[in-house]
């Protein structure tokens, strides 16, 4: 007797209203388009998040890995109901943020990840997010957590998260803390941006290709390589660190 | 007196430093023996403010000083609020004017994002009156928003006046590698697109987020030398020309019109009388720009404008690199960041910079004689520093 087990491992996703991608302006003037990234698209995605991993500050190296999976389990059926948002700068992404729709009326939010620092890149991303959840998905509740204290000040503090430490939340079974839909409409007119329809040249760009980030996040500069030089008569430490730097430090 | 001349320099990053306060401050210093050629220093003074309160370190010129194995030269820490770095230069060249020594070192280093945001609002905070102001829960963004609104008021400075400020010195910083912010701002992106609100939120009405400067780590060093020693060593002479320094109440409410700064135009008008320049000679400056009004303010009081006429100026280009008289073209405590200890010594290091014609994409062409502002409390305590290049 056969067994088709892909049947019985693959989750039956159910069908979740697409999210309409929108653009904002940033600071620095720049449009950033987001929009739902297709299943097909994940692999264009990934070789952007794997160098994360490595970098050890904030809490990227985590982040990173922990996206990568899910991105993975996404892209080969192994999480229900999940879905990708990606941010885009020009064609570059800027941003990933996901999630899962745990049942009609709550939301699971997964993680949100700038490659591109500053400019609130991220925080527009999760509002975006919560948005997704709360006015397309219709749900009363999104349930989150945060790995770093960046994320603690931006979700609990910003948007005055309320606990929901009963539930344990599906990263790392951490304490859950929840936005609800009373708390999103009062954030509404001052955290979360954004305008529609995306301007066809813009989404055409976002669409034409999930361009590298030109800048994405680097692990602490290695200051004390000068110190370290003076007891180093090879100055090792400190041409690596020029090498690193483009020969821009004296 | 003796001439006193800038032998060297050095700085780190000012942005988020994760090393231990003493080595942020040593870091620098190493940098400025390398550039000056010279070994040892006969003393060592270090500014900083925060060390005791946020990161548990006393004395700490006393563990620098070992540090860096320049034992057994004296050490100091110098602690004058957000001024600490000027005054400790200013005890420098005291220290070398008088004849005691001849080669001291200064630096200037603070960790303050060890502290949360919170906190270090807080703790620079305490610079206020405890009695009359603290307790009220008063800030340094809360009594800069105060007087941004009545400088609006009195003068016609608006919203995008201060927008200006902002965009001009996070431009500068774009090409100072040292700076903390690398974010080229646009006013539209700040002020005028259907987004401004939350990509720049009121922080202080009517100041915004990118009005204020941000929390900072970072540590500057100049190296202080006589005039025999430079002989000795070959770098530019950039001479120390002129110090000055005044105070104003502890209270912002008991001035007579809180609008006037009447501190730094005394320290600015000390300074340039020692070294016998007028505002008008000066090619660049650096400002204490803590919030952008500040810059606006602060360019009236020292003499460069008229006062109520620093944010028409502005509206000219004269502040830019290439105007009249460029103003933070390190990008200024705005951009290039606030690691209150260090500031003073952070602006004295861009203007050397300056004059020696080392920096780079952001060179003022043909600067002769550059400036320092490092402003103390909120305009309690000023620091004045005039520099020119023989």
């Amino acid at each position: 007797m056969s067994v088709d087990l892909e049947k019985i491992l693959r989750p039956v996703d159910t069908p979740l209203p697409k999210f309409p991608a929108k653009y904002m302006t940033l600071a620095n003037g720049q449009e950033m388009v987001v929009r739902q990234a297709e299943r097909d698209e994940i692999p264009d995605i990934l070789p952007h998040v794997e160098p994360l991993i490595h970098v050890e500050r904030d809490f990227y190296n985590i982040v990173a890995a922990r996206l990568y999976s899910e991105l993975l389990a996404y892209y080969t059926y192994r999480v229900q109901d999940e879905y990708v948002l990606v941010a885009q700068i020009d064609g570059e992404l800027a941003a990933i943020v996901n999630g899962r729709s745990v049942n009609p009326d709550v939301g699971m939010s997964y993680h949100t990840f700038s490659l591109r620092r500053g400019l609130r890149v991220g925080a527009h991303a999760f509002a975006t997010k919560m948005e997704y959840h709360i006015d397309i998905l219709k749900q009363k509740e999104v349930l989150i957590v945060a790995e770093s204290g960046i994320g603690f000040r931006r979700w609990m503090i910003e948007y005055n998260l309320e606990k929901r430490f009963h539930i344990p939340h599906e990263l790392g079974g951490c304490p859950s803390w929840s936005l609800t839909k009373e708390l999103f409409d009062k954030a509404r007119n001052t955290l979360v941006v954004g305008r529609r329809p995306v301007p066809e040249h813009l989404l055409e760009k976002a669409k034409a290709g999930i361009l590298p980030p030109s800048d994405p996040p680097k692990g602490p500069e290695d200051l004390l390589a000068a110190t370290r030089s003076m007891l180093d008569s090879t100055a090792t430490s400190l041409i690596e660190m020029r090498r690193k730097h483009g020969g821009k430090i004296k | 007196m003796r001439e006193v001349y800038v032998a060297g320099i050095g700085i780190t990053s000012f942005s988020r430093l994760e090393y231990p306060l003493v080595e942020i401050a040593a870091y620098p210093g190493l940098m400025a023996l390398r550039d000056s050629g010279l070994k040892k220093v006969d003393h060592l003074y270090v500014a900083n403010m925060g060390g005791g309160r946020i990161n548990g370190q006393t004395g700490l010129a006393s563990a620098v000083v070992d540090h860096m194995s320049l034992t057994p030269a004296g050490a100091e820490t110098i602690e004058n609020g957000p001024a600490s770095g000027a005054s400790a230069i200013k005890q420098g060249y005291m220290a070398i004017a008088s004849g005691m020594h001849d080669v001291v070192m200064v630096i200037g280093a603070e960790r303050m994002r060890e502290a949360n945001p919170l906190e270090a609002t807080d703790f620079v905070a305490t610079l206020t009156h405890p009695q009359a102001e603290y307790i009220y829960g008063v800030t340094l963004p809360a009594l800069a928003g105060m007087f941004t609104r009545l400088y609006m008021e009195k003068y016609g400075v608006t919203a995008r006046h201060l927008a200006m400020v902002a965009v001009k010195n996070h431009k500068n910083a774009m090409d100072n590698f040292y700076a903390h912010l690398h974010e080229d701002i646009t006013i539209e992106g700040i002020l005028d697109s259907p987004e401004a609100s939350t990509n720049n939120p009121y922080v202080a009405d009517p100041l915004r987020f990118y009005d204020v400067c941000p929390v900072s780590d970072g540590g500057a060093c100049l190296i202080l030398a006589t005039a025999e020693v430079m002989k000795k060593i070959n770098k530019p002479m950039i001479r120390l020309a002129g110090i000055g320094q005044a105070t104003d109440t502890h209270c912002v409410h008991e001035r007579k019109d809180p609008t006037e700064l009447l501190a730094v135009r005394e320290a600015a008008r000390q300074s340039f009388k020692m070294a016998g320049v007028k505002p008008s000679d000066v090619s660049v400056a650096e400002l204490h720009d803590a919030f952008t009004i500040l810059e606006i303010a602060e360019s009236e009081e020292v003499g460069f404008f008229k006062k109520g006429e620093g944010h028409l100026a502005l509206e000219r280009g004269e502040t830019q690199i290439g105007g009249k008289i460029p103003i933070n073209p390190s990008g200024g405590l705005k951009a290039k960041g606030h690691p209150v200890g260090a500031t003073g010594v952070g602006q004295a290091h861009e203007i050397v910079l300056q004059l020696r014609g080392e920096a780079g994409k952001r060179q003022v062409k043909n600067a002769k004689v550059g400036f320092t502002c490092n402003f103390g409390g909120f305009g309690n305590n000023v620091v004045c520093l005039t520099f020119i290049k023989e």
